[in-house]
């Protein structure tokens, strides 16, 4: 068994697992740092942006280079298409990927880098959520940046940069790889890659070429979240990425179903350790309060599902009770529709207590009372709210604040100080999201809200599920700088980098077969004496049948002699009473020695001794 | 042989009162808990004392699954569960968990408010026995103990409704509850992956019937619903607020707004709109086209279709009225039959099946006068029109789920024993496979062949597999391989000669025997090794014959020319134990070939 990890962001995962002969890829998500290093893509064309002063690098005078870096505030940007960083391509040969399994919809947005054009045959699984939300993430995506022509391989873009990326100041001088950047894929692309993804639901099992099962459980963090057990008769794999064992609105995670592994792969832990996700929500409720109170709007740059249904459950209530009922709330993404209708009509991937509302029968979310009373408005885009009140609350994407509604209201209200932007996705950090929109004058609160498992949760999970091996992405690792918070278990753990493969200690021994009745009767074991005691042996000689890699034995028709074990050395006494019942021995004996004088020494003596001699 | 046992003591060439008692590998299953619709005295509910005359009944069933809300398949649940005591666990689908404790409580105001019945299950009941019950999803396998697993297969026959994979060891059962197979207006068709069961348990409502198409069947009933209103005739449709209901809906929703017809039409319960909030809500569970499109339009929005009031009743002029319950048996759609039944302007459309005993089965058969139980005498002077609208599996559908899944052996149930007898002969006749419909209280008993889970050590298997592939294809050839079966702790495996030897730490002894034939041949040694290969590879036609360094090898047998030049030349056979039969052959053949 080999663990390749293709990922450089432990929070977006990509690993491919070699077992059986086959080649399974878990997750494969997207780093979307590298959109940071590009100036903003607005919805309406800004001024601001298209007059900042180009930057060349000192000394340098390159022709090609020309246009293609902006300076904003210090910070040097390129201005072209912003790029994303998929996982490696080079390690694993993406045509001899059996199969692969999707974990949640933050772990697959690489999808269609993996499975369009690169001659990808296999199954890719997910479950109905993680599509359906997934979907919505990656539309919106495509939607922001096709408006801008970015995505595709057509059109002109900076690349000359690349080459001298040295040259630049830093965090551009710091770029990983800026050469294996690609722009996103067309929506084509994206519509065929998710056409081939099979539904799967918790709990069941799916059977990966008769080789493997591979089942689906809850992990807790989003709707439809899994881990995901890889299971054969005798080995079992666990992968656990993005899993939270807070209570928030999806089905708490299935523990049991992980214990008791050969092999326990860890990933996508949380991204911002230092800050509770629930003081985190209580700050922003506040911030968001005082902000509305003063008269200012607040801007979430948000995703358009997850955390965003506990942000409008809890924001709308807390309003409520500081007496800011009336001021609206605005969803405002191409699949906002989409993503909120859908967000209620999955009853059977919510907690408990949001199904029980279903029994009554009522929406899981409150969403659908708050848009149904009005103060919740959700719309594709800004010009499609004709009255759009101030102030309000504006939920909108994209949380890098490089493409999407979020860059055109971020340029509005930057001037006021009486305006505010909260960060609560965990994925960027705020200050280089905030960079190309300096000087700034509206307030910025950093609120992350990531409910997926800290480090010491993680530990505790890892000693609660005692798996005989831990597999780590070196990020989680001890080592690295001094007091970094670390997964720290005391099982042989397997310490796994971007690029690298490293084999883990699982071996397999036996295949589980079926044994028909028949042949079954046909044997009788009979107690192995000398042994290690309780076993009872038979030799058998059975027909083989072997059906989609599934073994049976069942009785050849015509009962062929099984091959009896013989074992120890003869009982003389026994085998000389035995020959003599036999009768009419031998007139001759040719002892054959194979060079070991001993046995022949023994033998002449014996045989001398037993013939009548004189 | 295993057996799988099974006892109808509902359903069993019978409608009505689904409960059906499977037993195998040592675990009981209860599969639906129904009452009968015809029956107000004892016979409502199934016979609960066959399976323990007296004591616990928890001890004697291991889970009973509930295939959907219908009152026939999950009626008798609370009495069980409450009144007769059974604690352990009960499955069904989320939907059906939802909707089940509504129509019961709705049979029990029925029962308890306007029959006056006595011993029958409060609402406290009802709540409590929902609490106990464990909700599952489509495929989601779920183990109830270390040895039982049970999955769920869309069944399409009404919302949350599903067929149940059951598996005890190597032992596996479906049953279909009531299924579907052609999609309709709001549900999709049932579906199953090819399991292979050892048995199907399938309904067989319609096991004579092939239905015609289903578009002809929604003209027909459009025809005739718009026809009757023309006149300023009355049209009752009883249904159950859940199911059926939905899809007329939306078929007759569709035709006003097609047809831009003004006629009132109303839906007769306080629970319409609650009934299609659960149908919004698992809207995952309806059919393709309307999970697709509900962001933009929910289909089970209705502008046309309004709460009925009772006082609408006598109101002059055409509507057309849904009222509960479907069957005519109580309630306020027998209310209304009775008001307007004696015009000949008006209709009634009975869209699904009808239990015997009830109003609803004595007007299909004709009765143009029913006696109440307060003797009141209604006759029946308005048209009476039969629609097969319920979602059951007709003939064809049954044949197919059939192919679909592949079982062993069938089990029909939930039909009439004259059309059962003849779909079994249908079975049997184009599947080969045995049929089975036992009567209510029968046991069918199955056998079942015996499959031993076993770990094959996988030395074994490739060594297998390099000789397998060596050779050049021919699936029929028999692969054979030899090897000695383990039994410790109960568990068994199957293990190459010499892994046994490294597990238990015994040293193997080996038995060897040789042969010298002498052989009078002159030339060089190779030659005649060559010659007694050609012989060999002639006579042992399918075995592998190798020669090198002047040698032959055929498995463990040895085969040494021995003498150069010289013209009589030293052949050595030697084999091992294991190779006894065809060490002594080829020593027998090459003795014949000297002489």
């Amino acid at each position: 068994m080999k663990l390749y990890c293709l990922s450089s962001d432990a929070a977006k995962p990509c690993f491919v697992l070699s077992f059986k002969e086959l080649l399974i890829m878990l997750d494969c998500g997207l780093s979307a740092h590298s959109v940071l290093n590009f100036l903003p893509l607005p919805p309406v064309p800004s001024t601001r942006l298209a007059s900042l002063p180009t930057y060349t690098p000192p000394h340098i005078n390159d022709p090609l280079l020309e246009g293609e870096l902006k300076e904003c505030c210090g910070r040097v940007f390129v201005d072209s298409v912003p790029e994303f960083c998929p996982p490696l391509d080079k390690v694993v040969d993406f045509s001899q990927l059996d199969v692969i399994l999707i974990s949640n919809y933050t772990c697959m947005m690489a999808l269609p880098f993996i499975t369009e054009e690169t001659g990808f045959k296999g199954q890719v699984y997910a479950t109905e959520p993680t599509l359906q939300i997934g979907r919505f993430y990656l539309e919106e995506l495509s939607e922001w940046l096709s408006e801008g022509g970015a995505t595709g391989e057509g059109g002109p873009g900076a690349r000359r940069w690349k080459e001298l990326v040295h040259l630049l100041p830093p965090p551009l001088a710091q770029a990983v790889r800026p050469r294996a950047w690609r722009r996103l894929f067309s929506a084509a692309a994206l519509a065929r890659s998710l056409a081939r993804v099979r539904v799967v639901g918790y709990d069941e099992r799916v059977d990966l070429y008769g080789a493997l099962d591979a089942t689906a459980v809850s992990s807790g963090f989003c709707l439809g979240s899994a881990n995901w057990v890889l299971r054969s008769a005798h080995e079992k794999v666990a992968y656990v990425s993005g899993s939270s064992t807070l209570t928030t609105h999806p089905r708490p995670i299935n523990q049991a179903a992980l214990r008791g592994a050969d092999l326990l792969v860890l990933a996508a832990l949380t991204q911002t350790p230092a800050h509770n996700p629930d003081h985190m929500l209580g700050d922003l409720c506040v911030h968001a309060a005082l902000t509305l109170r003063s008269g200012g709007s607040v801007l979430l740059p948000v995703y358009p599902s997850g955390v965003l249904y506990d942000l409008l459950e809890c924001l709308s209530a807390h309003l409520e009770g500081a007496g800011l009922g009336g001021v609206p709330l605005y969803v405002i993404s191409p699949v906002a529709d989409a993503s909120l209708a859908y967000s209620n009509i999955l009853a059977e991937w919510v907690s408990g207590g949001k199904q029980a509302r279903v029994a009554l029968p009522e929406e899981p979310f409150p969403h659908a009372a708050l848009a149904r009373a009005g103060r919740l408005r959700h719309a594709k885009a800004l010009h499609h709210l004709p009255d759009f009140r101030q102030p309000c609350v504006v939920f909108a994407g994209h949380p890098s604040l490089r493409f999407g509604a979020a860059v055109h209201l971020l340029e509005l209200w930057a001037s006021n100080p009486a305006h505010a932007v909260i960060f609560t996705e965990p994925d960027f950090p705020y200050v280089e999201a905030l960079a190309p929109f300096q000087p700034l004058a509206m307030k910025a609160f950093h609120c992350p809200i990531d409910t997926s498992l800290n480090y010491s949760q993680a530990n505790k999970l890892v000693r609660e599920l005692r798996p005989r091996e831990l597999a780590l992405p070196e990020q989680y690792a001890a080592g690295g700088g001094a007091g970094r918070p670390h997964v720290g278990a005391d099982v042989p753990t397997v310490v796994v980098k971007r690029g690298a493969a490293k084999a883990a200690t699982v071996r397999r021994r036996a295949a589980r077969g079926t044994l028909c009745g028949t042949l079954a009767a046909r044997a009788v074991p009979r107690e192995v004496a000398g042994g290690s005691g309780g076993l009872r042996a038979a030799p058998l000689a059975a027909e083989l049948r072997v059906r989609d890699a599934r073994v049976e034995l069942v009785a050849p028709p015509a009962p062929a002699r099984a091959a009896p074990l013989h074992w120890s050395s003869p009982d003389v006494e026994a085998l000389v009473r035995a020959l003599a019942r036999e009768g009419g021995g031998p007139h001759a004996t040719h002892v054959f020695c194979e060079g070991r004088p001993d046995v022949r020494q023994a033998l002449r003596r014996a045989l001398a001794a037993c013939l009548p001699h004189v | 042989m295993p057996e799988i046992k099974i006892t109808p003591l509902g359903a069993g060439q019978d409608v009505g009162r689904s409960c059906i008692l499977l037993s195998m590998g040592g675990k009981n299953i209860m599969l639906d808990c129904g009452m009968h619709m015809g029956y107000n005295d004892e016979r409502r509910f199934p016979d609960f004392s066959y399976i323990v005359p007296e004591g616990p009944i928890t001890s004697q069933i291991d889970c009973v699954i509930i295939s959907h809300f219908h009152l026939d398949h999950c009626g008798a649940l609370p009495y069980m569960s409450e009144m007769v005591g059974y604690t352990g666990p009960i499955y069904m689908t989320h939907p059906t968990k939802a909707i089940a404790p509504i129509l019961l409580e709705d049979m029990r105001k029925v029962a308890v408010e306007r029959k006056g019945e006595s011993n029958f299950f409060t609402s406290q009941m009802i709540k409590d026995c929902i609490k106990k019950v464990t909700a599952v999803t489509l495929h989601q396998s779920v183990m109830v103990d270390n040895e039982l697993e049970i999955k769920a297969y869309y069944a399409g026959h009404v919302l949350g409704a599903a067929m149940f994979w059951i598996r005890v060891g190597s032992q596996s059962v479906v049953y279909t509850g009531d299924y579907n197979m052609t999609p309709d207006r709001h549900l999709g068709a049932a579906w199953i992956d090819k399991c292979r069961p050892d048995l199907l348990i399938s309904e067989s409502t319609y096991a004579t019937t092939i239905r015609d198409s289903k578009r002809c069947r929604e003209r027909d009933f459009l025809k005739k619903v718009h026809e009757c209103v023309e006149k300023g005739g009355k049209v009752l449709i009883p249904v159950f607020a859940l199911g059926r209901a939905q899809e007329l809906c939306i078929l007759l929703e569709t035709y006003w707004e097609r047809m831009n017809l003004k006629y009132p039409v109303y839906f007769a319960l306080g629970l319409t709109e609650k009934a299609n909030n659960y149908y919004k809500m698992f809207i995952t569970w309806t059919n393709q086209k309307i999970r697709k499109t509900f962001v933009q339009r929910n289909m089970f929005d209705f502008k046309h279709i309004k709460p009925f009031d009772k006082s609408y009743i006598d109101n002059p002029g055409a509507m057309v009225v849904f009222a509960t319950p479907g069957m005519l048996h109580a309630g306020l759609s027998l209310n209304i039959f009775k008001k307007w039944a004696p015009y000949e302007q008006n209709m009634l459309i009975m869209p699904g099946f009808c239990v015997q005993g009830t109003v609803g089965h004595k007007i299909l058969n004709g009765a143009k006068k029913i006696e109440f139980e307060n003797r009141q005498v209604v006759e029946v002077k308005m048209a009476v029109e039969y629609m097969s609208f319920s979602a059951h599996a007709d003939a064809k559908g049954i044949m197919q789920l059939i192919q679909y899944c592949e079982p062993k052996n069938v089990l029909l149930v939930h039909g009439e024993a004259q059309k059962m007898e003849f779909l079994k002969d249908k079975i049997e006749k184009e599947f080969s496979i045995n049929c089975y419909m036992p009567a209510n209280g029968e046991t069918a008993v199955i056998n079942t062949p015996t499959k031993i889970p076993i770990d094959v050590s996988l030395r074994l298997l490739k060594a297998e597999a390099v000789r397998y592939n060596a050779q050049p294809p021919d699936p029929k050839r028999r692969r054979v391989v030899h090897g000695i079966l383990c039994v410790k702790d109960n568990r068994l495996s199957f293990l190459d000669i010499d892994e046994v030897c490294e597990e238990i730490g015994i040293n193997r002894h080996i038995i060897r025997f040789t042969s010298t034939v002498r052989f009078d041949d002159p030339g060089p040694a190779v030659k005649t090794a060559e010659k007694l290969k050609g012989l060999l590879t002639e006579k042992l036609q399918g075995w592998s014959i190798t020669i090198s360094d002047g040698n032959i090898s055929v498995e463990s047998v040895l085969i040494k020319v021995e003498g150069e030049d010289e013209s009589t030349k030293n052949i050595y056979v030697s084999w091992t134990n294991q190779d006894e039969d065809l060490g002594s052959y080829i020593l027998g053949l090459l003795q014949s070939m000297v002489q």
